[in-house]
């Protein structure tokens, strides 16, 4: 009989912090930005140069602890991690070992069995390190620290997720809390968070974990769940052949859908950790606890709750929207700018979110306003636009932030509503087309469609199709 | 007297009374520089052109009334690992042979502003590690009271220097006493603050939690008078601590009646050279007879100060030196074969064998499976002497203790033996563990006319006492230090 086997996987999860400036110095923390112009002695690592914490960086990670149950490390300290590679200016990286700032919590995730809890091992601050940029056509490699000393926070799990579906629970649980903390816009594809699988495999009932690999390079939560099944699959394969896993570290290629050993355990560096010495120790009072904690926003399953109750909009309708903080924000703000709260969701849950996907895009790199898309429902409510016209506005709301008034009037789309032009138009039509008129009055009800159609076209698609309707079932009557 | 015989303090009254000019007094360091240097060797870099220009400028700001402190328009040198901005900063190795820092240290700009005129940056140890000045990859500096004696170090071109009249007075770090051991060896003053007191911004680290800059001159006055200058409270610096005050200049009285000074026994037995312990013991009676209370304790754990000292200076330049690897700035090799051949040619190229020894060491220290057995022991013992220092200035307000074991050793003597050289350090290394001020001051000279220093240790934020001290024994008159060179 076939051996049941158990997936167990903990994880790793860096997540850059949303501070204008970086964890040790002033500089900016902005994506983008001409190679280097970003950087100074500090987080260029040039001889002399000391680091000074950002305080906003040590509240992040509290406000993340916080939401995630953790307890607060009172008297937290930095560590150096010490390994040589070019991106990291110092060849040492501040980050934290021995009194990491978070420790012992826990988030629930939904499983098809109910709730679980994931338990949280620790969250430590650290710095991000620069980008290596190889130059094929110089044959060199060039060094950019903008990114150098940008503030992380890494969140690592216990082993307590059993499936790529647990996995992603969980991920999109921390995205959704620490996009609501507005701690970071956790973008997997631009590596603002970013996660690494530790996975083992075991029959089904052991006690004892298996020998885990850790796997790297995960950059949507569709590569992390093929690189689990992939990875599951590649580990029963070698226990069965009666081969062991070797503890290493994977890359994981998600063209190829196949993970790559990196470094085995043997090699596995040492990386000399000791105590920060150009630091000091941070003392975190019950007052700054406390005064995070009062800050805290409204998660998602308030909101969720408050939709309905506050907005009367359906639950379905708020559990979408909820599930992105910048969805939730745009919505509040639609309703804020005056429109009606199910008309404000149609919008985002429909069309908006249609356009995401066609483009792949995430709601956080949503583009145009509140105001202007409240403005556009406003002008379909008062039938100055009408459907198909407000969708082709839409579009290009979406693609450039237009204002749907200026665009509606400099292209002219203004629904007609001069009855009596109409009158005449449909008019003009019915005589040119004595067939179509025959068919109605032989019962053919078909052929008003064509009228109609013919009159959009002449309208240019202007018309508000109530009132084209209206004058032309009356006039073929007439007829 | 010449005009090079000054002290900082005469000459900028001189300068602020337009007795003299800052360009006067530029014009004869450079001069001297020019005429000795070639002999003792206490300068990697002179700047003769941007010194003189600075020096019109300052003497420019003198003259509208902009500058009338009282370092206005003196000219200094800075040791080499001090980051100068536009100006070469090598820490005497070669591995930084060619680095120009784009950024100047707190403690130079604080003399900048206050008008100081920089000549140029004085020879060292390579990165601060050594006791003689001669792991310099630019050769050795000589003592200038006798140029076959080494000056001491790691600050030893700046004591140099300050003793050979080729500026008026200096800059210097001190991770284990690399202030405070050059100066006695040069017949010069010197002094570590406390822990924090001058900022440690854009100083090239070499033990981040002992290193501290500090002034080495001629006299105690300008001492207090340069530390008053440098120290200040700098959010750059996270370990820099905001002093209730940074008036040192009020401890220059002279006065020790009740001042209760403590001998420890342990660091008057054996190792200690005859000469050098009744040159002191001299000093000591001359501090008594102005009314200071004199006697010997225990203090403890000397034999511990060593070890724990370098495993955590050791520790920490491990870390803080790997950033020197030929990607940036600095050496690279020639020919290399990809990444981490290049690292390693470079490294094993750049860095000189006692940097190399140390950078071993302190690897291995913090290396996995030996973390605890040293370093963290290392770390429960400097928290053990700090607690020594403490019971002791509950008793006493200072504590007076040889600077070094002998005068200075003759060239080449201390390579040899490299773990001798480190026990040489066992008078001033407690201060750096225990984060005290210390100050250096010259009580006489041996037989082969070597000059001999006293160290006056005292607790934190109280380098007023020791000032006073040093001040009040300066003005006993028993002994006064000559120019070591005409």
């Amino acid at each position: 009989m076939a051996k049941v086997y158990e997936t167990v996987i903990g994880l790793e999860v860096h997540v850059e912090l949303a501070t204008k400036t970086k964890i040790f110095c002033s500089c900016s923390t902005a994506f983008g930005g001409a190679p280097n112009t970003h950087s100074c002695p500090v987080c260029a690592g040039m001889p002399g140069s000391l680091p000074v914490l950002n305080k906003q960086v040590v509240e992040y990670a509290m406000a993340v602890g916080l939401a995630t149950n953790c307890d607060i490390t009172r008297y937290t300290k930095f560590d150096r991690k010490n390994y040589f590679y070019p991106d990291n200016p110092q060849n040492y990286q501040i980050s934290q070992l021995y009194a990491p700032i978070c420790t012992n919590g826990y988030v629930e995730i939904d499983t098809p069995a109910g709730k679980k809890k994931i338990r949280i091992h620790e969250i430590h601050m650290e710095e991000d390190a620069g980008k290596l940029v190889h130059d094929e056509w110089e044959d060199c490699s060039l060094v950019d620290y903008n990114r150098s000393g940008v503030p992380l926070i890494e969140i690592v799990s216990e082993p307590d997720m059993r499936s790529a579906e647990e996995v992603v629970a969980y991920l999109d649980k921390l995205r959704l809390l620490i996009q609501y903390l507005g701690a970071s816009d956790c973008k997997l594809q631009e590596g603002s968070m970013r996660a690494d699988v530790n996975l083992s495999v075991r029959e089904m009932g052991a006690e004892e974990f298996g020998t885990r690999t850790e796997m790297k390079n995960l950059n949507s939560f569709k590569a992390i769940a093929r690189a689990i099944e992939g990875e599951r699959a590649r580990q029963i394969e070698l226990i069965e052949e009666g081969k062991k896993v070797i503890q290493e570290t994977r890359r994981w290629d998600d063209n190829k859908e196949y993970s790559y050993a990196m470094r085995s355990k043997e090699d596995a560096q040492d990386y000399r950790y000791f105590p920060e010495p150009d630091l000091v120790p941070v003392l975190i009072s019950q007052e700054w606890i406390d005064s995070v904690k009062a800050q805290q926003p409204e998660f998602r399953d308030e909101k969720r709750a408050r939709y309905v109750a506050e907005f009367e909009i359906p639950d379905y309708d708020a559990e979408i929207l909820t599930g992105s903080k910048k969805l939730a924000d745009m919505f509040e703000a639609t309703v804020a700018a005056g429109a009606a709260p199910k008309k404000a969701s149609n919008w985002l849950m429909g069309e908006t979110m249609r356009l995401l996907k066609e483009h792949s895009m995430e709601p956080e790199d949503i583009r145009f306003t509140a105001a202007h898309l409240a403005e556009l429902i406003a002008m379909t409510e008062a039938k100055e636009i009408n459907g198909s016209v407000a969708k082709e506005v839409f579009e290009q709301m979406f693609a450039q932030d237009i204002d749907p008034r200026q665009y509606v009037e400099e292209h002219g789309l203004k629904t007609v509503n001069d009855e009596g032009a109409l009158y005449t138009v449909v008019g003009e039509i019915i005589a040119a087309n004595p067939q179509s008129v025959a068919d109605y009055k032989a019962g053919k009800k078909k052929a008003m469609g064509f009228i109609v159609g013919q009159t959009m076209k002449a309208m240019k698609g202007k018309a508000d199709p109530a009132s084209v309707n209206k004058i032309v079932a009356e006039l073929m009557e007439k007829a | 007297m010449s005009i090079a015989d000054y002290s900082a303090v005469e000459l900028g009254k001189k300068i602020q009374n337009r007795e003299l000019s800052s360009v006067e007094a530029t014009k004869a360091m450079l001069e001297r520089i020019a005429r000795l240097d070639d002999t003792y060797h206490c300068y990697i870099t002179v700047e003769e052109e941007k010194a003189l220009a600075q020096a019109a400028r300052v003497q420019a700001d003198i003259e509208a009334g902009k500058l009338t402190g009282p370092l206005a328009g003196v000219p200094v040198a800075i040791k080499d690992n001090l980051c100068t901005k536009g100006m070469l900063t090598t820490c005497a190795s070669k591995i930084l042979y060619n680095f120009v820092p784009s950024y100047t240290a707190e403690a130079v700009l604080n003399l900048e502003k206050a008008g100081a005129v920089i000549l140029g940056k004085t020879n060292m140890d390579e990165f601060a590690m050594g006791s003689t000045t001669e792991t310099s990859a630019f050769g050795v500096t000589r003592n200038p009271h006798n140029k076959d004696h080494v000056p001491g170090g790691s600050s030893g071109g700046s004591a140099a220097a300050v003793a050979a009249n080729e500026c008026y007075y200096a800059l210097g770090s001190d991770t284990g006493g690399s202030i405070r051991q050059p100066s006695a060896f040069c017949g010069v003053t010197g002094m570590k603050p406390t822990y924090g007191t001058v900022s440690r911004y854009g100083l090239v680290a070499y033990g981040s939690s002992l290193d501290q800059i500090g002034p080495i001159a001629k006299n105690v006055t300008d001492c207090a008078t340069i530390l008053e200058t440098i120290a200040s409270y700098d959010p750059k610096d996270s370990t820099s601590v905001k002093r209730d005050s940074y008036d040192f200049t009020s401890g220059l009285v002279d006065d020790v009646k009740g001042l209760r000074i403590g001998m420890p026994r342990d660091y008057y037995g054996a190792g200690l050279d005859g000469e050098v312990k009744t040159a002191i013991e001299r000093a000591a009676k001359e501090l008594e007879k102005k009314g200071a209370i004199i006697e010997e304790f225990d203090l403890g754990l000397v034999e511990y100060a060593i070890p724990a000292y370098y495993v955590i200076a050791d520790a920490e330049a491990s870390s803080n030196l790997a950033r020197f690897d030929g990607v940036k700035y600095g050496y690279r090799c020639k020919d290399y074969e990809g990444l981490h051949n290049m690292y390693k040619k470079s490294r094993s190229e750049g860095f000189g064998p006692e940097v190399k020894r140390r950078i071993m060491l302190g690897s291995f220290v913090l290396s996995s499976g030996y973390y605890d057995a040293y370093y963290l022991k290392a770390l429960r013992t400097k928290a053990l002497i700090k607690q020594a220092f403490d019971r002791a200035f509950e008793t006493y307000d200072i504590i007076l203790a040889p600077a070094a074991p002998t005068a200075a050793p003759k060239l080449g003597e201390s390579l040899r033996d490299p773990l001798k050289m480190y026990l040489g350090d066992i008078y001033t290394i407690s201060a750096n563990l225990a984060g005290i001020p210390g100050l250096s001051i010259p009580v006489g000279k041996d037989s082969k006319g070597l000059p001999i220093g006293m160290q006056l240790l005292g607790n934190c934020f109280k380098e007023q006492t020791l000032i006073r001290a040093g001040y009040a024994f300066e003005q006993s008159g028993a002994f006064t230090p000559v120019p070591a060179v005409e």
